[in-house]
């Protein structure tokens, strides 16, 4: 008995001491004490909050993410310097995705679980958000998406800051209809999904218009030769083609267009395309592609205040010969418009902001002001851009109205 | 389908796409010759052979900058100084790589490819960290771009000749070092039996050396003349690697007579495939009809007889 005894007073006595320090490792702990802004447990603290980005650095879609990347850390920054978010200073952990989408999911689950970030602005293709979707879902993150795409889509916990594809396109086709009077179109892309649907959007739109589509390809991603499709450019005579090619391949198009005889500044036929941003000059080289028209929601040019600080933040901080691109000033929005969401939460849980999302308002963006919609996608405005020899582009034209992001477009699929 | 079109835009049409064979045929010929040489006559896989077209690449685009800053007037002849520097430097990275990787890889051919790659990636983010991640685009002289005239619906695009008459030389130029120089025929004596041609007096070691180092060298042209029709990224000559080893494969891989063949039948295919059928869709056939071939000729088009 004496023996059961001795271990009894041993074993409390060992409770005792190791309770003690759990107890005040509790009551020091600042997760408890920032319970009222974060109630699932985030990475936030007192003065703190962590997000992720979360793109790829090395790889073939390096060329495109580096762009995003400093706009969102460039953003962050801004953020900090005015306070934070709730009076917290964000601390960013980024991840490379190395343009490889199993290893995006897995980045994406280290973020979520290991960091627990409150936000995650990344993702690039559309590969790779169909990669982290089931990842942010399953543990209920908040993933910011900064490129225009094909739409077909809609999560909870994806906020699509980039064009969805009937606001990129209908407005294109409608205004060479009707300040170009074009009438046949040949539709190219590159193949894969986003250039399918996209052309899939355009092909009913032009039918609806009564004109006609005189012809439809796709090139394998990565492809270099384009002569015999401009052949048959040529045989068809389109008065528009409407080109969504993309990355090695948009580089070799141009150039093989140009060294085809096409002169686009002559516009017959007129070259119109989504797929090339400023970003994609740089490779192209302006010469091999003035006198193109581009759609999309923002370019370097736009001239506005907001933009002319934007810029030239961006140039001050990245460097002179930078450019910016669509994807690029979409990127930037992620974390304002999570900050944005977070004030009016008042709290950095994931569900609140998501409730607070809708109907935010940004009216210091770059483009110009945008809102968000009920279904995660932004208000935004589409602008016809003309592609000049320096790179830029000059804005001919821009939508008088915000365009309503409508993902799933009914009669277009 | 054809009903549409008048006859004179038919024969427009034709030539227009048999010219656009022709200058594919170019193209897939100056991609598989370095790879031939190296490949055929050495045996060793190199996965890294679009790196270093995509180094000739970045040398051009280099030259360029150069002679737009300090040498404007020059700057139309600016292209013929970029191949040869491009040629210059991946001849002499080749002959390097040569010397401190491949020659204690040539008893295990297999562990070439593992190596190879694995310098291609190095090579990749060597590229990213040098230029950026982005792509460069590399201006040429207004001459070089443009078509010229044939008739009203014929144009001939001028870089497509410009690469065919460069296919033209560097293939005669490596007809002439393989078969009618000493060199080659001591290239051709290592390949053919090593401990004999040893035996005999040949610094086997020189020899495939300067073997590698000129196919690589060649590989380096063939990226600068790239840039007339293709991008310049750290990544871009992964676009190049596959069509290169399909062509070499195809024609026989220790015969350049096969690589030529393999090349001419592979574009005629492809480009008459592109015209009537979708892009995508002739890339399917091409490489159906090329792996069918190669499950019943399985040494490729053309193979040399050696003893082993």
């Amino acid at each position: 008995m004496k023996i059961r005894s001795g271990i009894k007073t041993k074993v409390t006595g060992l409770l005792k001491k190791l309770a003690l320090p759990l107890a005040i490792s509790l009551a020091a702990n600042p997760l408890a004490q920032a319970d009222e802004v974060n109630s699932t447990g985030l990475a936030v603290t007192e003065d703190t909050v962590k997000v992720g980005i979360l793109h790829s650095v090395t790889g073939t879609m390096a060329i495109s993410e580096t762009g995003s990347v400093q706009a969102e850390k460039l953003a962050i920054e801004q953020i900090n310097a005015m306070g934070g978010v709730l009076g917290r200073k964000i601390e960013y952990v980024q991840e490379d995705g190395a343009s490889d989408w199993p290893t995006f999911a897995e980045k994406s689950k280290k973020l979520l679980v290991n960091d627990k970030v409150a936000a995650v602005f990344g993702c690039w293709t559309s590969a790779s958000r169909k990669a982290v979707l089931p990842v942010f879902e399953q543990y209920n993150g908040m993933l910011y998406y900064p490129t225009f795409y094909e739409g077909l889509e809609q999560s909870p916990n994806v906020i699509y800051t980039g064009q969805e594809a009937t606001q990129q396109i209908l407005a294109g086709i409608d205004w060479v209809v009707k300040n170009k009077g074009a009438k046949k179109f040949f539709l190219l892309g590159s193949d894969y999904i986003w250039p399918r649907t996209s052309n899939k959007i355009a092909r009913k739109h032009i039918q609806k218009l009564g004109l006609k589509v005189v012809g439809e390809e796709y090139y394998p991603l990565g492809h270099t030769q384009f002569n015999s499709v401009i052949n048959k450019i040529k045989l068809k005579k389109p008065d528009v083609i409407y080109a969504i090619v993309v990355g090695g391949s948009n580089v070799a198009f141009y150039k093989q267009l140009k060294a085809a005889g096409i002169d686009m500044t002559k516009e017959k036929p007129l070259v119109l395309t989504i797929s090339v941003t400023e970003d994609e000059i740089l490779g192209i080289g302006g010469e091999n592609i003035e006198g193109a028209y581009a759609a999309m929601k923002y370019f370097q040019s736009i001239e506005n205040q907001n933009n002319e600080s934007f810029v030239s933040a961006f140039k001050k901080r990245w460097g002179d010969d930078i450019v910016i691109g669509d994807v690029t000033q979409a990127a930037y929005l992620g974390p304002w418009l999570w900050k944005a969401a977070v004030e009016k939460a008042g709290s950095f849980d994931i569900d609140k902001v998501r409730a607070a999302s809708p109907g935010i308002e940004l009216t210091t963006a770059p483009e110009g002001y945008v809102r968000i919609h009920e279904n995660h996608h932004l208000w935004s405005k589409t602008r016809i851009g003309h592609a000049q020899a320096d790179g830029q582009y000059d804005i001919v034209y821009e939508t008088k109205e915000l365009m309503e992001p409508n993902p799933f477009p009914k009669g277009y699929q | 389908m054809f009903a549409e079109y008048s006859a004179s835009e038919l024969t427009a049409i034709f030539a227009m796409q048999g010219f656009a064979g022709l200058i594919l045929f170019s193209v897939l010929v100056l991609m598989a010759l370095g790879l031939a040489i190296i490949f055929g006559q050495m045996g060793v896989i190199n996965m890294a052979h679009g790196e270093f077209m995509i180094l000739g690449a970045y040398i051009t685009y280099l030259t360029s900058n150069v002679f737009a800053e300090y040498l404007p007037s020059l700057f139309v002849g600016y292209f013929f100084v970029a191949m040869i520097l491009a040629f210059g430097v991946t001849f002499l990275l080749g002959m390097a790589v040569e010397w401190g990787l491949i020659r204690f890889l040539y008893k295990r051919p297999l562990d070439t490819l593992l190596a190879t790659w694995g310098l291609s990636l190095i090579l990749q983010q060597l590229y990213r960290t040098i230029f950026g991640a982005r792509e460069v685009g590399v201006s040429l002289p207004d001459w070089m771009m443009g078509s010229y005239a044939l008739t009203d619906i014929i144009e001939v695009p001028i870089n497509g000749i410009f690469v065919m008459i460069l296919t033209l030389v560097i293939a005669l130029g490596v007809y002439w070092l393989m078969y009618k120089s000493g060199w080659g025929r001591q290239v051709r004596a290592v390949v053919q039996n090593r401990p004999m041609a040893s035996a005999v007096g040949i610094n086997t070691e020189k020899v495939d050396r300067v073997t590698f180092g000129l196919g690589c060298g060649i590989a380096g042209i063939a990226g600068s003349a790239f840039t007339m029709i293709g991008s310049t990224g750290p990544t871009s000559g992964q676009l190049y690697i596959v069509d290169t080893f399909l062509v070499v494969v195809f024609g026989g891989a220790q015969s350049l007579l096969g690589t030529i063949a393999s090349a001419f039948s592979i574009s005629q295919a492809q480009s008459t495939m592109e015209f009537f059928l979708s892009g995508s869709m002739a890339k399917v056939l091409t490489l159906l009809f090329v792996v069918g071939i190669l499950m019943l000729r399985p040494q490729g088009l053309f193979a040399m007889k050696i003893r082993h």
